[in-house]
């Protein structure tokens, strides 16, 4: 049984239909990657699985569960977490809050026994503190936790962006284009870095990415679309051969 | 480091209530009374910037809440004699005709009834974001007041309540004050309150973290409005007298520009400027005054309002320059203060 289930999704704001029968099917452990010229309605397609825009037609279907439509909080509350295409970090929070935050998901305090601190909120509270310092170690970013968010470097940035998002307990994570603005060398790196989580973390991984050699790499399978319409799909192999996506990408010449 | 803070705090609070235990004896009563009203202006301070500076919702219903609780105090710690003389118009409806409970009961209740209020007027307003937000609460400040002016047998109109007891003094208020502080200091740096900071970061970020937007909103609104309550008790029971021309927009002004001097999200920066404020506002009470300054080089006539004109240039010149106020984000700590002592590098290295 497949982890996330997508059924024809279709978005379309008024006449225009920014995604059309989008069909997807995300197993245990599987990295798969959505690829598309710019504008083909990727993100559009990430943001109908967390409910920014609810589908106007089709089905999600998280866990055996039906997370169509639901409210955004309450999808990240069962298990899919999500970073940004143009990061969005508590900019004026330290890196430690902004992992703290993420843990707020699954608090079983209420508002009156944290304001009061009560025994049940304190323990709590000492374990989001533990849990947010061993995940920030594990991804190497201890040393900066009391640094305000907006002061770290940008590739830094986009690990605690992932970071914040591991924190939450996921069980699919959506990374919207993880390695924008990054030169080969950082991308790299964070190909890596999305291995090692991944492994860690037992993750399964759905990415919208750019760079090639990211995807070719990570992905297990591969769905590639053009104007919201899923083109082709299949193994990194397959889709480097597939003619609509060379087409896509590069062109079609006048003379075929 | 922590049992030493927790001492510290302790210190300065039993220095705090010693300093007002020779302020009570030693000050005259104009005086004592403005202490009173920096003391009050800080539990209205802190409940705006739960609200606007913590939480980031753009509220202008504050004196709506205030009203609430400057009402609720003043109906259920009136003895029932004071009542008849008041409500010569029409009749106090009862239970409130006879009933008359200890101040920090009457407190409590009212500061509850401002929260409950706040839920039913947060419900949808909260929906909104922004200046629309803002718009919205601002609105319902003002039908606030409007009932009350026309819910004749509840709160006598327009004529207002005269014979309030005085039970508001140093103690209460810098009593509620301290409390105060310390229940809001321990929501925001609970989980909560790093939930309310994270919707005034990013909305869309916290809630794709798993916040719920309205639930939280919710919270920090009715916090900040039970805490309006409470203070606006404390006016009630201080001012000996209130009416609904007393809980206008310009009352919530003039919280805004505690919040805004102090800095929004900084409860340090809120007390300061609570206190900075209300003496100035006192200090400069002459310029009011019509009479002739001579200053050598230029004289001029105090004009009545004048005060409010260097208010506002006071508030252009901190908007221009100190964009986040007095202390910004930042607070008062004891690491900071062993920090700038010492002139050591702590490990820690907290800006806290």
């Amino acid at each position: 049984m497949a982890l996330l289930k997508v059924e024809n999704a279709t978005m379309q704001f008024g006449g225009l239909t920014a995604v059309k029968d989008f069909n997807l099917e995300i197993n245990q452990g599987e990295i798969v990657s959505l690829i598309g010229p710019n504008g083909a309605g990727k993100t559009t397609a990430f943001n109908m699985i967390t409910n920014v825009y609810t589908p106007t037609n089709g089905k999600i279907i998280f866990n055996d569960t039906n997370i169509t439509g639901m409210r955004q909080d309450i999808i990240t509350k069962t298990g899919i977490a999500r970073t940004f295409q143009n990061i969005r970090l508590f900019k004026d929070l330290s890196v430690l809050d902004n992992v703290l935050i993420a843990n707020h998901v699954h608090i079983k305090s209420n508002f009156m026994e944290a304001m009061f601190k009560l025994p049940r909120y304190r323990q709590e509270e000492k374990e989001m503190v533990k849990k947010s310092l061993d995940l920030l170690e594990e991804l190497g970013l201890e040393d900066l936790k009391n640094e305000k968010a907006s002061s770290l470097p940008y590739g830094k940035q986009r690990k605690l962006e992932i970071a914040r998002a591991l924190a939450t307990n996921p069980k699919l994570l959506l990374l919207d284009e993880p390695a924008a603005g990054m030169n080969p060398t950082e991308t790299d790196e964070l190909t890596a870095f999305v291995k090692e989580i991944k492994e860690k973390f037992k993750l399964s991984i759905f990415m919208i990415e750019h760079h090639m050699n990211m995807v070719m790499t990570l992905s297990d399978r591969i769905q590639v679309f053009e104007y919201g319409i899923t083109i082709a799909e299949g193994t990194p192999s397959d889709i480097q051969n597939d003619k609509k996506v060379i087409d896509a990408y590069l062109g079609v010449s006048e003379d075929d | 480091m922590n049992s030493k803070k927790r001492y510290l705090n302790i210190a300065l609070i039993a220095i705090v209530f010693l300093l007002l235990f020779v302020a009570n004896n030693s000050l005259g009563s104009y005086r004592v009374r403005i202490l009173n009203l920096c003391a009050i202006y800080t539990v209205l301070g802190l409940s705006l910037n739960l609200i606007n500076g913590f939480t980031g919702l753009f509220s202008l219903g504050h004196a709506g809440f205030i009203a609430i609780g400057a009402y609720t105090t003043a109906l259920l710690t009136m003895t029932e004699k004071v009542k008849i003389q008041n409500f010569f118009m029409e009749p106090l409806i009862a239970p409130f005709n006879n009933l008359s409970v200890p101040f920090i009961v009457a407190l409590i209740i009212a500061g509850l009834l401002s929260a409950l209020i706040a839920v039913l007027i947060g419900a949808p307003a909260l929906r909104l974001k922004g200046d629309y937000l803002a718009i919205v609460t601002l609105g319902f400040g003002e039908i606030i007041r409007i009932v009350i002016t026309n819910l004749q047998s509840l709160t006598n109109g327009a004529l207002g309540l005269r014979g309030i007891p005085h039970n508001t003094n140093l103690y209460w208020s810098f009593g509620i004050a301290i409390v105060t502080i310390i229940i809001l200091l321990s929501l925001i740096n609970s989980s909560y309150g790093r939930a309310l900071k994270a919707i005034r970061e990013d909305e869309i970020a916290a809630e794709s973290m798993g916040i719920s937007l309205f639930k939280h909103k919710v919270i920090g609104f009715a916090i900040g409005a039970f805490f309006a309550g409470v203070g606006g008790g404390l006016l009630g029971n201080l001012m000996g007298t209130i009416d609904p021309n007393m809980f206008k927009f310009s009352l919530t002004f003039n919280i805004l520009l505690i919040i805004v001097i102090g800095g929004m999200g900084s409860v340090t920066g809120t007390v300061i400027s609570a206190f900075v404020v209300t003496i100035l506002g006192e200090v400069l009470r002459f310029l009011d005054m019509e009479k002739q300054f001579d200053f050598g080089i230029f004289s001029f006539t105090g004009i009545p309002g004048l005060r409010m004109v260097i208010f506002s240039i006071i508030l252009m010149i901190i908007v221009l320059f100190f964009r986040h106020g007095i202390m910004g984000t930042k607070e008062f700590s004891w690491k900071s203060i062993f920090k700038y002592v010492n002139k050591k590098p702590l490990e820690e290295g907290g800006k806290k």
